[in-house]
């Protein structure tokens, strides 16, 4: 199949006409083809195809909260091309097997690559290391290894696996979360918090894990990955270390970019997230850190619920939110339209720098000639108001519910197959094999 | 009003006017015949999801004085330990046809949830929450103090506040809805509040609170206050590390015989409260607790008026 996407400013820039034949980009310029479908995209922004850190896409096990095909329908539509999907599903990610099995899934469904993400720990029991060789050397050729959801909290355990994925050109994406300072925790721990008597889930348990976890990844030489940095402390801590050189890579989430702790004065579970949602000070922290590079990607952090997780009191909720489909939004309102990042800077934060985290060829590469064509036409003049009752994802726990957005994804190709047209979800790619 | 849910939601003038209601409530328990028709025919659901004898029995009294029928529902043993939802046993109280519903949870919030949603639709009163707050607990609090100071002065108390009255609080400020709620009502009706707790059981976000914070008892008597409030220290608190023990918390934020005296000799008449349970010997001495100046059986009996004052305003109709 042969498409000509018309006037299109690559990476906000010059207006471009773009021509995909065969899954690839076959040429850029003033272009004219009778055979090929042609995208009309005067006004609209084309990015590299977005690639997710941090997804929860629940399959196997919780089909009810979603799928491997609904949380990748969703993806699409948030203009992904990648996901890298968290391993805590039941069982846990943490042999070839269910890594295969995940992988194998996502490429059935065809709407984006669907990367595994080892468990560092067998059964993310925090006790002994996973096969991570096994996974790595399987057809889903893992690279990212998290227990995410918990916290590798035992320093010698934490040493040896960042010692370790070195042997298959591994990361270890952490979850920083001290567990003895965060017992109980529901909420951030400060004003807020004493005000609603909940117990509190500081930022110094973020923190202390962060500041010990370069200083290991430095000793031995390795590459670290922090998950949804959360704190102003802990964009301080990473940019002391990428100073010192340390090998370490930031992630932040698009809702830690735009809400506060205040929501959390409603009792709404739409909002209770882990690590929590912070104060002002830290969003204003986070999005300077971005700017500045000392944060690498926005990882969505993607955790849909059934409703009945959510549809409670407060303690008796599941943490988590919804993400895939207001990602791109939620940056170009938090990020671009405050001046701090260009489109270009946008496409290397959820494109270029997270493909290269998660070691993925094909994904995060230049719009050029010859390149895969993965990739996503955003209209950033479109405004909409988020109905989670009209998201591809089963879950339907968003915070931005009933808020007016920026910017709309009005295609995604991945690997030069349109997944999704005018806005909504085309047709999955069949993979040929 | 429609909920009862937190002080902060109180206006001065609801406030005071909920005083007033209850000291005319209060009145009519000093009757032979303590019963009014008020809610007649309606139904007041107890629900309570933790164990607590004496609010639920408070709120038992305050309904049936009311005339209201009432049902008590009580977490432990019933379908809730089965797992059953807030949603489902709210909305089961509804299609009984429960008018109103008092609420005890651990989790704090649970009843703005309530509230909030569109599971049942009722009022909701707020017999406390985890660890937020605890509205008709500080509202016979601050009737309690009122009334006391009104009987001193030879004075009606309708239509007063607490303008300049000086209140410590002491204890575990950190775990209380108590503190929480007493705060937010002080303030609004005028006097001063100052916490008085070892730095462990005061939470952190605290020194934004209206209020001034101090870890000394003997300093905060030494200052002359009207009203101390000492709250109940938890058990479980020492084996968190919260204090070394229990003799050790008791000698240093515990009113014991020493500090009886000392708030004695200061000449103030100071109040003494307590919410109760009383932990005898550990947060306060016997001394102390059985004192003319230990408010803590009035608080029981008061606490009667204010709970039959609120589901008065809460359900038949805003007299506001």
């Amino acid at each position: 199949m042969k498409y000509l996407i018309r006037q299109a400013a690559v990476l906000g820039g010059q207006a471009t006409d773009v021509l995909i034949i065969d899954g690839k980009i076959a040429a850029l310029g003033e272009l004219n083809d009778a055979e090929a479908t042609v995208i009309e995209a005067a006004g609209l922004v084309l990015l590299p195809g977005l690639v997710d850190p941090h997804t929860h896409l629940r399959e196997p096990g919780r089909e009810d909260a979603e799928t491997v095909e609904t949380g990748s329908q969703a993806a699409a539509r948030g203009g992904y091309t990648a996901v890298h999907a968290m391993a805590n599903s039941t069982p846990v990610a943490d042999n070839a097997g269910v890594v295969e099995q995940v992988y194998e899934l996502g490429r059935k469904a065809g709407w984006v690559d669907v990367r595994p993400v080892g468990a560092v720990t067998v059964g993310l029991g925090g006790q002994q290391l996973s096969e991570i060789g096994a996974m790595a050397d399987s057809r889903a050729k893992v690279r990212m290894f998290s227990d995410d959801g918990i916290c590798v909290w035992d320093p010698l355990l934490m040493r040896r696996a960042l010692e370790y994925v070195k042997a298959f050109d591994g990361v270890i994406a952490q979850h920083a979360q001290e567990p003895r300072l965060t017992e109980g925790a529901q909420m951030n721990e400060g004003e807020v918090s004493a005000v609603l008597g909940m117990t509190g889930w500081p930022a110094v348990a973020e923190e202390s894990i962060i500041a010990r976890d370069v200083l290991l990844a430095e000793h031995v030489g390795a590459r670290l990955h922090i998950c949804h940095v959360s704190t102003a402390g802990s964009v301080e801590i990473i940019r002391w270390a990428k100073a010192r050189g340390i090998a370490v890579t930031a992630e932040v989430t698009p809702h830690h970019l735009l809400l506060t702790d205040e929501k959390v004065k409603t009792f709404d579970p739409v909002f209770k997230v882990n690590p929590p949602l912070r104060r002002e000070e830290d969003v204003l922290a986070l999005r300077a850190g971005v700017a500045d590079g000392t944060i690498d990607v926005i990882g969505t952090d993607h955790a849909p619920h059934p409703s009945e997780a959510k549809d409670c009191e407060w303690g008796a909720a599941a943490m988590g939110m919804t993400g895939l489909e207001t990602a791109l939004s939620i940056v170009q309102h938090t990020l671009v339209e405050t001046g701090l990042l260009s489109w270009a800077d946008v496409a290397r934060i959820t494109s270029f720098t997270p493909a290269k985290i998660g070691s993925l060829e094909d994904q995060g590469r230049p719009i050029a000639v010859g390149e895969p064509a993965n990739l996503t036409l955003v209209d950033p003049a479109a405004r909409w108001i988020v109905d989670p009752f009209t998201m591809a994802t089963k879950g339907r726990n968003s915070p931005f519910a009933g808020m007016e957005l920026p910017g709309a994804v009005r295609a995604t190709f991945f690997h030069g197959h349109p997944t999704v047209l005018d806005g909504a979800l085309a047709t999955p790619r069949v993979a040929n094999d | 009003m429609k909920h009862l849910l937190s002080t902060a939601d109180l206006s001065r003038e609801e406030a005071i006017a909920i005083l007033d209601i209850a000291e005319e409530m209060r009145e009519t328990g000093t009757r032979q015949v303590k019963k009014l028709p008020a809610l007649r025919g309606r139904t007041v659901v107890n629900l309570f999801f933790e164990d607590s004898t004496r609010t639920r029995i408070s709120f038992e009294a305050a309904a049936k004085r009311l005339s209201a029928d009432v049902i008590n529902f009580s977490a432990k043993g019933s379908s809730v330990s089965k797992g059953e939802s807030l949603k489902d046993t709210a909305q089961t109280l509804l299609a009984i046809g429960a008018d109103a519903v008092v609420i005890r949870h651990p989790d704090s919030g649970a009843p703005a949830r309530l509230a909030a949603t569109d599971w049942i639709g009722l009022p909701i009163v707020n017999a406390g929450d985890g660890t937020h707050e605890h509205p008709t607990q500080a509202l016979l609090d601050a009737f309690t103090l009122r009334r006391q100071l009104a009987l001193r002065e030879g004075v009606s108390p309708a239509g007063r506040g607490l303008d300049g009255l000086q209140v410590a609080i002491v204890g575990d400020i950190l775990h209380s809805r108590v503190a929480r709620s007493n705060l937010w009502l002080l303030n609004t009706l005028g006097a001063s509040v100052t916490m008085v707790a070892p730095p462990t059981l005061l939470p952190v976000g605290a020194s934004a609170w209206p209020c001034k914070i101090s870890y000394s008892l003997d300093a905060v008597i030494e200052s002359g206050i009207d009203a101390v409030m000492m709250l109940r220290v938890q058990g479980e608190r020492m084996r968190a590390a919260f204090f070394p023990n229990p003799r050790e918390y008791s000698r240093y934020w515990g009113l014991d015989d020493t500090r009886l005296a000392a708030l004695e000799a200061k000449g103030h008449d100071t109040l003494i409260l307590h919410p109760g349970p009383m932990n005898r010997g550990l947060e306060i001495s016997s001394a102390a607790a059985d004192s003319p100046a230990s408010m803590v059986l009035e608080q029981v009996t008061n606490g009667v008026a204010v709970r039959m004052a609120s589901l008065y305003m809460l359900l038949s109709g805003d007299l506001i």
